[in-house]
């Protein structure tokens, strides 16, 4: 099995209300020094067999990520055995 | 012949009896769509309604672009048939490039439920012909994932062409950017609207009838194609 790691973030432009309400609730925890929170999504995909980052790259781009609003970065994920 | 206007049911949909209902009311003859079909069933114009499609899951409408009933319909829009998403059928549209831009979490984070004033600011579509440029008219909004974004040239280009269908007046209930409540594609054919006219439609249930009006426009537009193509 090999692991394909999707990051997706929205655009530093777009506002992320979700990260806000996080960001907004650390002082509430005691927590001081935090400028911004923004929130993401962690994707993995396993393949059956190689990894293939062109698959990965195609998945990503027409299904996980909105382009309009969203970045994705991909890495092949190392495996520890 | 009446047209015949289809409506998508997606799993998780909420809205679908209700579009059916003022297509009806509105003179139509109803078909139901299912997402699981990729054949239209000879309809004339297609409603892909408000709810929650594929649980919202990845994003809202993500999954539902990719339905075999969306590859159909993204089909017969290029070719000009209309199609009016409403609500999760706006975020649809959107996902499949059908219109630009994306919805995204309302910018206070609640969902947000109430009757809502617009302004119809294109009549030129095949949806919204029976307004005045300018007609003020009272509908319903319901959606926590509302907030219309895109990048400034979008925005400038939605402006300069006469693409924005209808704004949010008195109070922008989710963040849209310049109050975006309703868009349409260059052709008209195409429009994507936050909230819900298929709840407007009676005076029992709704706030007004206004409504109505999407629905008798499009059959309006359908009539007159017809004469233009039979004679």
């Amino acid at each position: 099995m090999a692991r394909v790691v999707v990051d997706v973030m929205l655009k530093p432009e777009i506002l992320d209300p979700q990260g806000q309400a996080v960001a907004n609730a650390l002082p509430r925890l005691g927590v001081a020094g935090v400028e911004a929170v923004r929130i993401g999504k962690r994707i993995e995909i396993d393949f059956t067999g190689e990894a293939d980052l062109d698959k990965a790259q195609e998945i990503a781009d027409k299904l996980l990520a909105n382009p309009v609003i969203e970045d994705f970065t991909i890495r092949v994920e190392e495996s520890e055995a | 012949m009446t047209a015949a206007i289809g409506v998508v049911t997606f799993p998780g949909s909420l809205d679908d009896g209700d579009a059916c209902r003022a297509a009806y009311l509105a003179g139509a003859r109803v078909l139901r769509l299912w997402h699981a079909d990729p054949d239209l069933h000879g309809v004339d114009a297609v409603v892909l309604p408000g709810g929650f499609s594929y649980g919202d899951y990845l994003r809202c409408g993500a999954i539902a672009r990719f339905s075999p009933v969306m590859e159909s319909i993204i089909d017969a829009a290029k070719g000009g048939m209309p199609v009016l998403g409403i609500c999760n059928g706006f975020q649809v549209l959107c996902e499949a490039h059908l219109l630009p831009g994306a919805l995204t979490r309302n910018s206070h984070l609640h969902f947000r439920n109430r009757d809502q004033l617009l302004r119809v600011e294109s009549t030129g579509t095949a949806w919204t012909s029976s307004f005045e440029p300018g007609q003020q008219i009272l509908i319903p909004v319901k959606n926590g994932e509302g907030r219309y974004v895109a990048d400034q040239a979008t925005l400038d280009k939605l402006d300069a062409e006469g693409l924005v269908v209808a704004r949010y007046v008195d109070g922008n209930p989710n963040g849209s950017q310049r109050s975006i409540a309703a868009i349409r594609n260059p052709a008209g054919n195409v429009v994507g609207i936050m909230p819900h006219p298929e709840h407007a439609v009676e005076a029992l249930t709704g706030p007004s009838t206004d409504g109505l009006g999407f629905f008798s426009s499009v059959l309006r537009h359908l009539a007159a194609y017809e004469r233009v193509t039979t004679s």
